[in-house]
């Protein structure tokens, strides 16, 4: 097969921004003479943008057009032009997300940089796409273990615990390394992040000349709310401090531990001026590499450390569908559709059951505007008769048909592999546009993004966005 | 020898291990004793058990690696040992598994399957299944009065000919033909074909599709066969496609689908697929290598 598919990731970090450029290489897996399943086989970068800082207005709003150049600058410098780019994410991550103009920024240059770039932000994908970027993900399968990785960025630390290769949990912290500013000349305190007061932990004020040794108490607090995320040191005072609001952690025991994220690269060499970038992340880095806590486990060191977010949007945020699939009609990309998944009782349930029962969720998706166009998630069994896939055609088809008339297309996703039939069942039930795709694993609250079709039509792109992670 | 032979030379043997002199108060209480054990319980089905989630070693360093491994192949490893030998639920697990294949290659797909499910009944040259097994040959030609069934059956040059055949195994045909045929029919539907009638063949091999090419002109035929079974399962079918078969055509015409069993691509999902396959193959005018 050999086709392949030009990537882009983008990340708007708190303190960077960058771009990547990397080549999916998709294979067809399956044994001569059985169904075919594709996949993305190999993924290799192929431009790595330099690091630039990441351009703001204000303290509040960021820079919409100096992103926009740097994306454009870049493009021409990799070599490529975007109307080559087949797929890629935009991420917007840390403390940028919170900007106001976030969301603008977001879609402007997700649409900006390709035709199926797909805008993503949260810190739950954060979490995932810079685990993968970083290969721990890799390490726990292969190795079956369980690890827990951190990206230390400027604002924040994104967790995502790996357990034998399946995500098992993510979590944020206010960890970072310019959480308190230093100008370089004077040694003085610049900025300090209101995390700290919060976190109720001592932190210099505005003005302060720090040194190393003064700094020492806030670092040993921050790295102790680590240890504690990674149940190496007892309790969760810490952690509790510094746990970025609205999310959760339960510390959990791990086989090891790695990290990604600009401090990452001062755990493994920092540089020797500690005030190289005007803030806390030299020593920070140094503090975690000096924790015994973090020496009684094993430490996997990534491929990837400050790039490894963007190297995640770029070369893990796409996705294949399974490759026996049906379409009809269809224009793609399709962008940002959320998920109605059904419970398993309700999918189990007859023709009628399910006509009500989607029909009951549907209204649940329904804003001021009336219904949205929305994707319909269903699990799947493992070996269904012909008969219970009619069944499930015609429940679907009768649940699905306000939508329709509303002007919306019907759109499927099933776990196990059964799009196909399912597709050519319905197909004789519901005029017009079609797509029923499987191998999809998504949830309510989760994003789909799909793109045109690839290897010879066989599969789909898909961009899963994962903005609540509480898989339980 | 027969089995009672071998019966009381196993006991004598038993006793002899035991220090016992094999005398017929003995073997009167042995059997007494048998009798006595003897309950109206059943005994586990062991053919049951998902042989991808069964690791048997005992006090593994890294068994939760181990069965991860495990659940990718179903290949019968982790089984642990008695001695140097398989433990007892290994070795009656690997004869149950044979047994089954062995089953399914010589029984017949009952006579009512084809009526039942409104296929045509015809039958190869072969006249048993002993026939069938040693004669391939004769698996792939009809005589005149099947050739006649088989002309009134599909007519002049249809578009599609749809045959399942028992093959190797019974078993397959049993499990997978029926859905996989909905399947394929109501494929064909969405995408403006139709099926036709289906012809079921008893003592079929895949050279039939040629043969039923010729008598009938057909652009392509799709024939549904149960597979030689393994030992990982006795249910597999595969679906052989030729456009325009006729006697004498290479093997490398035909498109295969192997692997349609309720752990592999499960038979609606086949069909689906197989629907698409004869759309395709209908555009394009091939199949096999040509079809790439």
């Amino acid at each position: 097969m050999g086709e392949e598919l030009l990537s882009v990731g983008i990340d708007i970090g708190t303190s960077t921004t960058q771009l990547i450029l990397s080549k999916l290489t998709l294979e067809n897996r399956a044994a001569p003479f059985t169904v075919p399943r594709v996949a993305i086989g190999e993924r290799e970068v192929l431009y790595r943008s330099h690091i630039h800082f990441t351009p703001l207005l204000s303290d509040t709003v960021i820079d919409a057009e100096g992103v926009r150049a740097i994306v454009e600058e870049e493009y021409r410098k990799s070599g490529y032009d975007k109307s080559q780019v087949d797929t890629g994410a935009v991420i917007i991550t840390g403390e940028t997300a919170r900007k106001e103009n976030a969301r603008e920024v977001l879609s402007a240059l997700s649409a900006f940089a390709g035709d199926f770039v797909v805008a993503t932000a949260g810190p739950d994908l954060e979490s995932i796409l810079a685990a993968r970027g970083a290969g721990a993900d890799q390490y726990s399968k292969e190795q079956h273990k369980r690890i827990l990785h951190f990206d230390i960025g400027g604002g924040t630390a994104n967790l995502a615990l790996y357990d034998r290769g399946e995500l098992a949990a993510t979590g944020c912290l206010d960890v970072g390394g310019r959480l308190i500013k230093i100008d370089r000349n004077s040694g003085q305190v610049t900025y300090v992040s209101p995390v700290f007061g919060r976190a109720a932990c001592p932190a210099p004020a505005v003005g302060q000349r720090v040194t190393p040794e003064t700094l020492t108490p806030v670092l040993q607090a921050m790295v102790e709310a680590l240890e504690q995320a990674a149940g190496l040191r007892p309790g969760r005072d810490r952690l509790e401090g510094f746990l970025t609001q609205g999310t959760r952690w339960a510390p959990a025991t791990v086989d090891g531990v790695s990290f990604s994220g600009g401090v990452a690269d001062c755990v493994y060499q920092p540089p020797e001026d500690w005030l190289a970038y005007g803030d806390i992340g030299v020593l920070l880095g140094k503090a975690i590499a000096a924790s015994p806590a973090f020496g009684q486990v094993e430490r996997f060191r990534g491929a990837e450390t400050i790039r490894a977010t963007v190297v995640g949007a770029g070369s893990h945020a796409t996705d294949l569908s399974g490759s026996t699939i049906f379409y009809r009609d269809m224009d793609f990309p399709m962008k940002n559709l959320p998920i109605l998944k059904l419970t398993r009782q309700e999918e189990e349930g007859t023709a009628e059951e399910l006509t009500k029962a989607i029909g009951d969720k549907l209204n649940w998706y329904a804003d001021q505007s009336g219904l949205t166009q929305l994707v319909l998630a269903l699990r799947g069994e493992d070996n269904p008769t012909y008969s219970r896939i009619q069944d499930l055609a015609q429940g679907v088809a009768r649940g699905l048909a306000p939508l329709l008339a509303a002007g919306f297309l019907p759109v499927v996703a099933v776990e196990a592999d059964q799009a196909k039939v399912l597709g050519q069942a319905l197909a004789a039930l519901v005029p017009g546009p079609l797509l029923c795709l499987d191998g999809i694993h998504v949830d309510n609250g989760d994003y789909l993004d799909i793109g045109g079709p690839v290897a010879g039509g066989a599969v789909l792109p898909v961009v899963i966005k994962t903005l609540v992670f509480n898989k339980s | 020898m027969d089995e009672k032979e071998l019966r009381s030379m196993v006991e004598r043997m038993v006793l002899e291990l035991a220090g016992q002199t094999p005398s017929a108060p003995a073997a009167r209480t042995a059997a007494a004793v048998r009798r006595e054990e003897v309950t109206d319980g059943c005994l586990e089905d062991i053919t049951k058990t998902d042989l991808r989630r069964q690791y048997l070693v005992q006090n593994p360093r890294s068994g939760q690696a181990f069965q991860d491994l495990k659940l990718k192949t179903p290949a019968r490893l982790g089984l642990g040992r008695a001695g140097a030998r398989y433990k007892t639920i290994s070795m009656l697990r690997m004869r149950a598994d044979h047994a089954a294949a062995q089953d399914s290659v010589f029984s017949h797909v009952p006579d009512e399957f084809a009526t039942a499910n409104g296929f045509v009944p015809v039958q190869t040259l072969c006249q048993s299944k002993d026939e069938y097994l040693t004669r391939p040959d004769r698996g792939r030609r009809f005589d005149e009065e099947n050739q006649a069934i088989i002309q009134k059956t599909f007519g002049h040059n249809p578009k599609i000919a749809l045959v399942v055949g028992d093959g190797l195994s019974s078993a397959a045909i049993e499990a997978n033909a029926v859905d996989c045929l909905q399947a394929v029919r109501a494929g064909l539907k969405a995408y403006g074909l139709e099926g036709g009638p289906v012809l079921y063949v008893k003592y079929c091999r895949v050279g039939a599709s040629d043969h039923i090419g010729d008598l009938t002109g057909a652009e392509v035929v799709c024939m549904l066969v149960g597979e030689r079974p393994g030992l990982v399962t006795a249910e597999s079918m595969s679906a052989y496609l030729t456009y325009k078969p006729h006697i004498g055509i290479p093997e490398s015409k035909r498109t295969v689908i192997s692997n349609i069993h309720k752990g592999g691509t499960t038979a609606v999902e086949a069909g689906a697929h197989i629907a698409e396959l004869i759309k395709t193959m209908l555009e394009r005018k091939a199949s096999g290598i040509d079809l790439r």
